[in-house]
């Protein structure tokens, strides 16, 4: 497999198809991957705040079986891999889409993965602040709302910049994977020319991409994360 | 006038119960310094919520200016701790925001516009001595002035009570000594009712009219501090008013010329003179030091020390003459509780 990499031959072959198609295929993984991020954050942030301020010693206590239902749900969606929960939500991409297949079809079973998922951090992410600024809020009159969205959310920010960093990049890794049900991307150029082809040269090629791709996230996640927080100003 | 009315208030943890306040009555009247003291775990932080219903009494009542506070519905509730303001030990500063956001916080929750809210903030920050430091994060100011920051944001709300819960517990005594003062203006300047939750004795005795002596969750004693603290009756409040010294002890035998003067330093430049020497010398008094407990910063002393004293009523009324001469020093005669 690794010596084709330095088969000249294999590289002619290789450089018009990565010239040709990987512009638009890196194109297709970077929406798909905005896209999806952001409809999870959109479904899994509110989700985060009701699991802490609906929590027993919550803000704003829940009745305890809705609490537990949605951890349920959660953990449900968590534990079903990835590639089984694609085929499994068809129905519902058909549904929203109209189609099973292609790029915008696998936004659909992206965010149903994700949006337990970013749940998850953004409930960590909020249990994370301070008690003690939660009591001062209460001790000035606050709503359980007002604690929500000027003290919980605000404080929080640069955590959850950094745990949507650590989503996203997960995200990318999932759209990889949505190349096996037709949707486009570095992911089907990486399946069909290494995987079904034996064109290892392309998968390689692909394969570093999403490689470079993550770290291009992930340090400017971290960058953002590290410069919205004012407790670092010196 | 706030009215504590027979409040007691119980935990109910994974092993048993626990009685943090046992009927608790107290009155604080209005525009009064009223400290409440104790060792840790005496129920004080506990005591101090349950007047803002942070903590809901298990039973009783709490009464702010005639409203039962656990009669109000949540709405209500909430309008009426915005007259009832708190500082916290650890500041509790919103860290994500600067200064100015942090005093305009409450204003926001009422909903006051933007333009008016800043006007008002910069206006308190101004009283704090902090216009300077509008744009700076809590992170980028020393304790002293994020609470500072914090007693301008409980004052933005125009509150009626200020409940300032171990305010100048992470603080050094220098620092602490200047938070005081702030207290003290604030409650000259605009009449708000401050009511301190302390375990330090020094706070009490700088600041405080009246105080009550929590001991278990329980009032072991209360009344003005100047009687307190020259005549402990409770056992809870003779400890801390002689942390270390077994007080009872030293009065075991007293005669009948023994004298016991209180001697208390708050941020005195006594250091560069010898006072109690002195006293030896001009007036002829001779004291023991019975127990002492001083600190000395940048030049001033904080503490206090327990003087024995041989003589008649005459001495022991010249000596306390003598030393409260000197500016930041009180001195009153311990009566003994055998």
């Amino acid at each position: 497999m690794f010596n084709e990499l330095f088969s000249s031959e294999a590289w002619a072959e290789a450089l018009p198809i990565i010239r040709g198609q990987f512009l638009l295929s890196t194109w297709e993984t970077l929406y798909v991957t905005v896209l999806s991020t952001f409809f999870a954050i959109l479904i899994g942030l509110p989700l985060g705040v009701i699991l802490v301020a609906g929590d027993e010693k919550g803000i704003s206590p829940l009745p305890k079986w809705i609490i537990k239902v949605l951890n349920m749900i959660i953990n449900i969606l968590r534990s079903v891999p990835f590639l089984i929960l694609m085929i499994l939500v068809f129905p519902l991409t058909r549904a929203i889409v109209g189609t099973t297949v292609g790029t915008v079809a696998t936004i659909v079973p992206l965010v149903i993965a994700a949006f337990p998922f970013i749940a998850r951090l953004a409930e960590t992410s909020l249990r994370e602040v301070d008690p003690n600024s939660i009591e001062m809020a209460q001790s000035l009159g606050a709503s359980p709302w007002q604690i929500i969205t000027k003290v919980m959310i605000p404080e929080s920010v640069p955590l959850l910049i950094s745990n949507a960093t650590t989503a996203i990049t997960t995200i990318l890794g999932y759209t990889a994977m949505s190349g096996i049900i037709g949707g486009g991307g570095l992911g089907k150029i990486a399946i069909n020319y290494g995987y079904y082809r034996y064109r290892y040269v392309i998968m390689f090629a692909a394969v570093i991409l999403l490689v470079v791709l993550v770290q291009i996230f992930q340090s400017v996640g971290n960058k953002i994360a590290t410069a919205s927080d004012k407790r670092l100003k010196v | 006038m706030i009215i504590l009315d027979h409040v007691c208030k119980t935990f109910v943890g994974t092993d048993g119960q626990v009685e943090a306040l046992k009927d608790v009555s107290l009155t604080v009247p209005d525009g009064d310094i009223y400290g409440i003291i104790g060792m840790s775990g005496a129920g004080k932080s506990t005591l101090v919520r349950t007047i803002n219903l942070l903590e809901r009494p298990t039973s009783g009542h709490v009464f702010v200016d005639g409203t039962d506070m656990t009669a109000l519905t949540p709405e209500e509730l909430r309008k009426k701790r915005r007259e009832i303001a708190m500082i916290f030990q650890n500041f509790d500063l919103l860290m994500q925001k600067n200064c100015l956001k942090n005093v305009c916080f409450p204003l926001e929750l009422a909903g006051v516009k933007p333009a008016a809210a800043k006007k008002r903030a910069l206006e308190l920050l101004e009283l704090v001595g902090l216009s300077d430091k509008a744009s700076a994060y809590p992170a980028q100011l020393s304790g002293g002035q994020q609470q500072r920051v914090a007693i301008a944001r409980a004052l933005a709300s125009d509150p009626k009570v200020l409940l300032c819960d171990e305010a100048t517990s992470a603080l050094d005594p220098g620092t602490t000594h200047s938070i005081l003062e702030l207290i003290r203006d604030i409650n000259a300047k605009l009449g708000i009712t401050v009511i301190i939750i302390t375990h330090q004795m020094s706070v009490v005795e700088s600041i405080c009219r009246h105080v009550a002596i929590l001991d278990q969750g329980s009032v072991a004693e209360t009344g003005e501090v100047s009687e307190v603290f020259a005549d402990p009756k409770s056992r809870a409040a003779r400890s801390l008013v002689f942390p270390e010294g077994n007080i009872d002890d030293l009065f075991k035998d007293l005669g009948p010329e023994q004298h016991f003067i209180r001697v208390v330093f708050d941020g005195s430049q006594a250091t560069s003179e010898p006072l109690i020497a002195h006293m030896a010398v001009e007036k002829g008094i001779e004291a023991s030091i019975a127990y002492a407990s001083m600190r000395e910063i940048s030049g001033r002393t904080y503490g206090s020390v327990l003087l024995e004293i041989s003589g008649g009523r005459r001495t022991v009324e010249e000596a306390i003459e003598y030393l409260t001469r000197k500016e930041n020093v009180s001195a009153t005669e311990v009566q003994p509780h055998v």
